[in-house]
């Protein structure tokens, strides 16, 4: 039964556990990712969302427990680098962006090429990346700005453009960070529409604060708390959950 | 077709560059060997060799550049690759003296013949070949950069950490080198060279060759560099500068990307080092010391760093100034050369070359308001609403500075 539903699954993470000098982070997580899906990830600070992300993207590693993507590939065996090419994408909480290149080269260094260093040396752009690229830019609404430099852009741009960076990495998995972070509200509301848009081909598990954001998501919810799942379901299954509310809603 | 194909991935500037040392590559040996003495053009003798050793230093600090300014690794132990690059060399100009050492062996240089070894060590063997003392120029710095740095930034060792082992690595070959029993002339050094490639190292001819290879050699190290910089891989490497995890997490291999650039700028420093020591005629321990390596890092940051022509500015810039105060004011040379470093820090963080492009991207701009404001310009105005222009030019924003160390 378990291992049926850990082939079918994209991600697969179960009992993960994790201490910080004694300061247990993930408390036992266990934790399933389908493909095309779309999910968000809610809970108070200290919860364990970061930790978890830094998990599956091998930046930690977990004390026991097992990650396992496309049912087979043993995550914790694997760096960021290799994670990363496996087709998981991250988008960081505080957005990191390529601050002295432009735009356009942000999402030209993140399109999905290969990654050597000689491969990057002789790369040369071709029509179709062109294409890609301002294909991207337009997604994401930077085409107006795709000669500036990435440090100059606002907060939301940001984090808009690290959204494209991920779109051009073309992952199978979208880990995203707390996007909506600092955007006004009509931002906010065009963060979701792509998101939606985007979980049509790819499994994205966000993490957000902005409960209003994840209503608009509308999409399968786990609420963390002190390293494990609390409750799992539609929203409003979650928030109506007293543990829930005791742990974090009611706050 | 091809040309301007090699044109466009070069870019304009670096075109300038070559063509200027090109240049200079020929007009410094004709002026000196073709002018009569006392004509005003003509370069005099004693300045042939000491713009050519500027040239070598220009070469190391594009060297360090290209893993400081434009990776981020400040390597405080540049000095070290120059100075293997440098003992490669003078263990060819040893073995060229032959019977005319003081002890006239025909095998061993004059210093193993003074400690009383009886043969050459199996290092030493080979490198009365020319070919084979250029590839070791090469290899031996780059081979020594490439192990350090597998091990280095493998264990991702950075920022300030990284510089303490470069510094580490300068040192600790420095008191190896000092030691009789290593093989390399110990205290003193090689010395005492005659001949290179056959030609008698005094004559001016050897000395305005040496000169025009030094420029070859800067014009082929900033064409290298250029190619680098300005592809992808260029690009990467500053995007591991400014964000390191974030390029792990996109998929590339950092520190492959380190490596690569740390090895390539080893084997420039070292074959710079071995165009230096036949233009000074001595190579010792010295050349080691830390202190060496961080002038290197102080001609960079005067001249610009993350920029390839900066480090050549401010290399001849500091030598320049360092030949004129210790001439006059010896005593006070250290305190100017401290001074600087400090002034440039605080006041020109983007160094000489950061002057000029802020200054003519001012000029710039101020041209395009003025006519703006005339309202006559054949070009129609542009609506407010465009007004933040792509800023297109190299003046990077602040935010993106590489402070130091990190």
């Amino acid at each position: 039964m378990v291992d049926t539903l850990r082939d079918g699954s994209l991600l697969y993470l179960d009992g993960v556990s994790v201490t910080f000098d004694g300061f247990r982070a993930l408390n036992s997580l266990s934790l399933v990712v389908q493909r095309d899906e779309l999910q968000a990830i809610i809970g108070p600070n200290g919860a364990g969302k970061t930790t978890m992300m830094d998990i599956i993207t091998g930046k930690t590693r977990p004390d026991t427990g097992e990650v396992f993507f496309e049912g087979g590939i043993d995550l914790t065996k694997k760096d960021e680098t290799e994670i990363a090419n496996l087709g998981i994408g991250r988008k960081f909480q505080k957005p990191t962006v390529f601050g002295s290149h432009t735009v356009w080269d942000n999402i030209e260094l993140s399109l999905k090429k290969p990654r050597g260093v000689f491969a990057s040396w002789f790369y040369t752009r071709d029509s179709a990346d062109t294409d890609r690229i301002t294909a991207i830019l337009d997604t994401v609404r930077l085409t107006h700005r795709k000669h500036e430099f990435a440090a100059n852009l606002s907060h939301g741009q940001k984090q808009w453009l690290e959204i494209g960076m991920l779109l051009a990495q073309d992952p199978k998995l979208l880990l995203v960070d707390e996007p909506v972070a600092g955007m006004t509200d009509s931002e906010t509301e065009e963060t979701s529409k792509l998101l939606k848009e985007i979980s049509k081909h790819h499994s994205v598990v966000v993490v957000e604060h902005d409960m209003s954001f994840v209503r608009d998501l509308d999409c399968r919810v786990t609420c963390l708390a002190e390293g494990a799942v609390l409750a799992q379901g539609s929203l409003e299954h979650v928030s109506s959950d007293p543990l829930v509310i005791e742990r974090y809603l009611g706050r | 077709m091809i040309t301007a194909k090699i044109f466009e991935k070069l870019g304009v500037k670096a075109i300038w560059v070559v063509a200027i040392l090109l240049a200079l590559a020929i007009a410094v040996p004709m002026s000196n060997l073709l002018l009569p003495v006392g004509h005003p053009l003509r370069v005099p003798n004693y300045l042939v060799p000491l713009m050519g050793q500027y040239l070598t230093y220009a070469t190391l600090a594009l060297a360090l550049d290209l893993v400081w300014g434009y990776c981020g690794i400040l390597s405080l132990g540049h000095g070290a690759f120059f100075a293997l690059g440098g003992y490669a060399m003078g263990m060819y100009l040893m073995r060229q003296i032959g019977t005319r050492g003081v002890y006239s062996n025909a095998v061993l240089p004059d210093f193993m013949v003074f400690l009383g070894w009886r043969e050459l060590p199996w290092y030493w063997q080979g490198f009365d070949m020319f070919w084979f003392a250029a590839i070791m120029m090469a290899f031996v710095p780059g081979l020594l950069a490439f192990i350090f740095g597998w091990f280095a930034f493998r264990s991702r060792v950075t920022g300030v950490y990284l510089s303490i082992i470069t510094q580490a690595l300068t040192y600790a070959l420095m008191l190896a080198f000092f030691r009789n029993d290593m093989g390399f002339g110990g205290n003193n050094g090689l010395t005492d060279f005659r001949d290179i490639l056959g030609a008698p190292i005094p004559a001016a001819t050897t000395r305005a060759s040496l000169f025009a290879a030094s420029a070859i050699l800067l014009a082929l190290c900033f064409i290298l560099c250029s190619l680098i910089v300005r592809s992808k891989l260029g690009k990467v490497m500053v995007a591991v500068r400014d964000a390191e995890s974030r390029t792990r997490f996109i998929g590339y291999r950092v520190e492959n990307v380190k490596l690569f650039a740390f090895t390539v700028s080893a084997v420039m420093a070292g074959l710079a080092g071995a165009l230096y020591v036949p233009q000074v005629g001595i190579i010792n321990p010295g050349e080691f010391a830390p202190a060496n390596s961080i002038e290197v890092v102080i001609w960079t940051a005067v001249g610009g760093r993350g920029t390839l022509v900066g480090p050549i500015i401010g290399a001849i810039v500091v030598n320049a100034a360092k030949s004129y105060f210790t001439g006059t004011f010896a005593d006070l040379w250290l305190f100017i050369l401290g001074g600087m470093f400090v002034f440039v820090t605080l006041f020109m963080p983007k160094g000489i070359v950061g002057i000029f492009t802020s200054t003519w991207s001012a000029l710039q701009q101020r041209r395009a308001s003025a006519s703006a404001e005339k309202g006559v310009d054949t070009e129609p105005p542009t609506p407010p609403a465009q007004k933040p222009q792509p800023r297109q030019s190299n003046d990077a924003p602040d935010g993106a500075k590489p402070s130091p160390a990190e």
